[in-house]
């Protein structure tokens, strides 16, 4: 079994799918650092050996920021825009989207469920 | 979409040379601006500027945090007074 950063990886995806399932690498990335640690990408987690996971987590170690790291990076630029009381961070305040979307309707996923409104008035034809 | 990298950043050059000429001088006063769209330079910090929203000006104290963003990020345009029947909300 391959733990890296803390995430056991699936046993019998292919290497650069594994991979993936660390917060903070996709695709692109998984790419990059099988290319160069020199593991083929269609190698199973399974099959790699010792040498081969010491290599993918030395330069996940060096190179990239994961799961808790990054996790709080992105929390603490969040806190910054809160604190400055910019326009984005009013939003983050308010749980609405920050980029202009419309919300009289949508924006589901920054309200989370919707919440019935008791003799919300119907529009009128 | 954000802005090409190739132009550099907007700063409202009437604003910049009012800070710079403060900056010289060594003294520190409200400035009062329309430049909603200019950004916040490293040179603005520590200056208090009265931002116009469309009706009044808001004063906008301009923190490390802050440069790199735009004036208008700080002076909001609008006022979400709650929805109609939200009593709760009414009472401002």
């Amino acid at each position: 079994m391959a733990r890296i950063a803390g995430v056991d990886l699936p046993k019998n995806k292919r290497g650069v799918i594994g991979l993936t399932y660390i917060f903070g690498i996709g695709r692109t990335r998984s790419i990059k650092i099988l290319a160069e640690a020199g593991i083929d990408e269609n190698k199973r987690v399974n099959d790699w050996d010792d040498d081969d996971i010491v290599s993918i987590r030395r330069i996940i170690g060096d190179v990239y920021k994961v799961e808790g790291a990054l996790k709080s990076e992105i929390q603490l630029n969040i806190k910054r825009l809160m604190d400055i009381g910019c326009y984005r961070g009013l939003r983050h305040r308010k749980g609405l989207p920050l980029r202009g979307q419309r919300t009289q309707t949508n924006a589901r996923t920054r309200k989370g469920r919707p919440k019935t409104v008791a003799n919300k008035k119907k529009a009128t034809k | 979409m954000a802005r090409s990298l190739k132009k550099g950043p907007f700063i409202d050059p009437k604003l910049e040379k009012k800070v710079y000429t403060m900056n010289e001088g060594g003294q520190k006063r409200i400035i009062k601006t329309w430049a909603r769209r200019s950004m916040i330079s490293p040179d603005f910090v520590g200056h208090t500027f009265a931002v116009h929203n469309g009706n009044k000006f808001i004063p906008v104290f301009v923190s490390e945090n802050m440069v790199g963003h735009k004036l208008g990020e700080f002076a909001a345009t609008r006022t979400f007074r709650g929805h109609a029947g939200n009593r709760k909300d009414k009472r401002r």
